[in-house]
């Protein structure tokens, strides 16, 4: 854990073993104390609530000797690869090329994308991890929105999720109301609570404003706990109806899509039509925000997110910017909530904890902070390692929060690091003295 | 009046191991600017080293209660004090120049493991432990029958409080550490050029924090008599509401906030309902914000250009 001289000739990489055994050593020794208690020892409260305990020595012995011979490997590998930054790894000719091949990416992924449920038809299972990562990939654009473009870090973003979902849930189950006439609905009742929040948080900055909104998450989530009567607290809204290809039923009845275009049924229909809805929302999501940045609100938001004070000093309103920044992200995390709710056919409280706020902030900051592409193929890369890993269950998680971890301090700045403004002056201009004098400057 | 001043006493007590928690936040924020996400988990571990060491000298066969307080508290002061230097030096260190967000999703992810890791690591049920702390002193009876009582656990859980909070503050304003420590968070360059060993300083205010959040986690053990190893999430979250409300960065604050926090609790749910007892806590943080966006004891932050 010290750090290893810059330069390291061949005598010295020599030299360096009985340091490298000395470092190594000291990492197994804290190791050793760390988890002498938590992984030595085993609790366990029996039937009758007494506590026992069993010893692992074996187990601490083998995770102490993995971390001595892992701070060997990795003590080696940074003196053979020398201090590396990110720019290091990547030479430039390999920069300009990502960068060549960034200009087809989204065209071609978008393609791809396109063309998901003809090459998987059969294979439901990654129909529907498609459809979860899309749904990953709308919250993530919407959250962009909040964080990304203005810059307001927003921890509670699964709430207007939570508001999306619930909306449409209730909705429809109590008033037997369409998807389609509850999906502007999520919307807009999402917006409106992005609204109420983002009211008290106006004067608030940074992390202020983290915890204001991380708890306004909680409140949501413990009232739709408690509020039984409205929401069935723990137990959910369960029956929620299936989504309508506008009135026609995707189900096997004599009314259903596929009657009436005279195809035979089959189950795959409905998913396949849940993609391309959530394809639909996603890009929706996707074309507004790209459209928005280029309007005078958009380029409202990137100056917040650069210098709040200097765009206060040019006008504008950082009131209604911040609350449009707030409202536009909420409407769309309430759309994508109202298609979780019609995918799933059941939510509970359980779907909107922190860790999916978590989540999406993740994905919009890995994703390189208001790129487009980079949040997709981040939804992409979480979601889908995710998945990768869940025969792992309980180690899943862990591998989660280890991979945050190591990702922030490889690439900080996201996967695809770009925060540029869409706007900049090309040409710095001259501006002589008199000038600022009169206050033109 | 006597039901007052009983929820006065429990509101107290509840506050105190959130003040302790959230002392830890705040000593993390004012020096590296940065919200320890992991901190409410650091505070978990620090009550699961508890149990673990209680059963290990009660199965030894000691038997003098005290003694084994003593014990424990050192034992998981010390064990948890070396998670929060870990922590630091894997995940936060490397991030400490990196823009404002990295160091923060950091922390989530080091939460996310923490919590994870003692899953795996102990189970996911909870432990609960036979109290060790009994017997306690009737304050006052009333006329009808209610009892004011305040238990020997509440009062080991307040004295325990005021003694380290009286050493913490010695050790800020009196000690080489805390003078380094206070320099540092006015401007850790000057604070180097003036030979401060920076990267120490910050790695002993995460020392100092786990181990304060590790005598929490003891009280919330004797108090409540369970760990599991979600309790660091609520415990942490409004230990950190804490934290901002009574200013982020300031000591004082940081106990003032929790005993607020401790006391909102416990009186919304003797008075109105157990189930929205945190919803009002939170909802009183955002109050509180809206009108002094500082926090109770914060400095005003100053703008600049």
């Amino acid at each position: 854990m010290t750090v290893t001289p810059h330069e390291t000739t061949k005598a010295s990489r020599t030299a360096d073993i009985p340091f490298l055994l000395k470092t190594a050593f000291i990492n197994a020794l804290i190791a050793l104390v760390l988890f002498s208690l938590m992984i030595g020892i085993r609790t366990e409260a029996g039937s009758d609530g007494q506590l026992t305990y069993w010893t692992r020595f074996g187990d601490l012995a083998s995770i102490v000797a993995a971390v001595f011979g892992g701070s060997i490997v990795i003590e080696l590998l940074r003196q053979w690869i020398g201090p590396t930054g990110a720019e290091k790894l990547v030479p430039p000719a390999v920069q300009s090329g990502i960068s060549f091949i960034g200009h087809y990416l989204a065209p071609a992924l978008l393609i791809f994308t396109l063309l998901v449920p003809v090459i998987f038809y059969n294979q439901r299972y990654i129909l529907d991890l498609a459809i979860l990562v899309l749904t990953y990939v709308m919250l993530g654009w919407g959250l962009n929105v909040v964080v990304g473009l203005a810059g307001l870090l927003d921890l509670g973003y699964v709430a207007f999720y939570a508001v999306g979902a619930y909306s449409y849930g209730l909705l429809a189950t109590s008033f037997g109301w369409s998807f389609w006439i509850c999906l502007p609905l999520a919307g807009i009742l999402a917006a409106f609570w992005g609204v109420l929040l983002g009211f008290p948080v106006l004067r608030l900055r940074g992390d202020y404003l983290a915890i204001v909104t991380l708890a306004f998450g909680e409140i949501i989530r413990l009232v739709i706990i408690n509020w039984q009567d409205l929401t069935g607290g723990p137990n959910g809204v369960s029956g929620i109806p299936r989504p309508t290809f506008f009135g026609i039923p995707l189900d096997n009845s004599d009314d259903g899509l596929a009657a009436k275009l005279g195809i035979e049924y089959s189950p795959t229909h409905r998913i396949v039509f849940l993609f391309y809805l959530i394809l639909a929302l996603a890009l929706l999501t996707n074309w507004v925000t790209i459209r928005l940045r280029r309007l005078p609100i958009g380029r409202a938001w990137e100056a917040l997110r650069e210098d709040e004070v200097a765009c206060r000093a040019l006008g504008i309103n950082t009131t209604t910017t911040k609350l449009t920044a707030f409202a536009t992200g909420a409407m769309f995390g309430g759309f994508a909530g109202a298609f979780f709710a019609t995918r799933q056919g059941f939510i509970s409280p359980e779907s909107f904890t922190f860790q999916e706020s978590a989540l999406v902030l993740a994905i919009v900051v890995l994703g390189g902070m208001g790129s487009q592409l980079g949040v997709a193929l981040a939804a992409l890369t979480m979601i889908g390692g995710f998945e990768l890993f869940r025969s792992l269950e309980n180690y899943r998680m862990l591998v989660f929060g280890m991979a945050m971890v190591l990702i922030m301090i490889w690439r900080p700045r996201g996967i695809i690091g770009h925060r540029a403004p869409t706007v900049y002056l090309t040409k710095a201009q001259a501006i002589s003295s008199d000038l600022v004098k009169e206050g033109h400057g | 009046m006597d039901y007052f001043a009983q929820q006065l006493i429990n509101g107290l007590v509840l506050g105190s191991i959130y003040g302790l928690i959230a002392i830890g936040y705040t000593m993390v924020y004012g020096i590296v600017g940065m919200i320890n996400f992991a901190h409410g988990d650091v505070f978990m571990i620090g009550g699961f080293i508890a149990l673990i060491t209680f059963l290990i000298l009660i199965s030894l066969g000691l038997t003098a209660i005290p003694v084994i307080l003593l014990i424990v508290l050192l034992v998981s002061m010390a064990i948890t004090a070396l998670y929060g230097w870990t922590i630091e030096r894997i995940a936060y260190r490397p991030l400490r120049h990196s823009f404002r967000l990295a160091p923060m999703l950091s922390a989530i992810g080091m939460s996310f493991v923490l919590t994870n890791y003692s899953q795996i690591a102990q189970g996911a049920r909870v432990k609960p432990i036979p109290p060790l702390i009994t017997g306690g002193y009737t304050l006052h009876e009333s006329a009808d029958g209610f009892v004011i009582r305040l238990s020997n656990v509440q009062i080991v859980v307040v004295i325990t409080t005021i003694v380290l909070l009286a050493i913490f503050t010695w050790l800020v304003s009196r000690t080489r550490l805390g003078r380094d420590m206070r320099a540092c968070e006015q401007d850790q360059t000057m604070a180097a050029l003036l030979g401060v060993d920076v990267d120490r300083t910050i790695s002993m205010t995460f020392v100092i924090g786990a181990a304060l959040a590790a005598v929490a986690g003891l009280m919330y053990l004797l108090y409540y008599g369970l760990v599991d190893f979600f309790m660091g999430f609520v415990a942490g979250i409004k230990a950190f509401t804490a934290a901002v409300l009574g200013g982020i960065g300031s000591l004082p604050g940081a106990m003032l906030g929790g005993l607020a926090i401790g006391l909102i609790e416990t009186f919304w749910s003797a008075y109105f309902s157990v189930e929205y007892k945190d919803v009002a806590a939170f909802s009183i943080l955002i109050v509180v914000l809206i009108f002094m966006p500082t926090g109770l004891l914060g400095r005003p932050e100053v703008e600049k250009v």
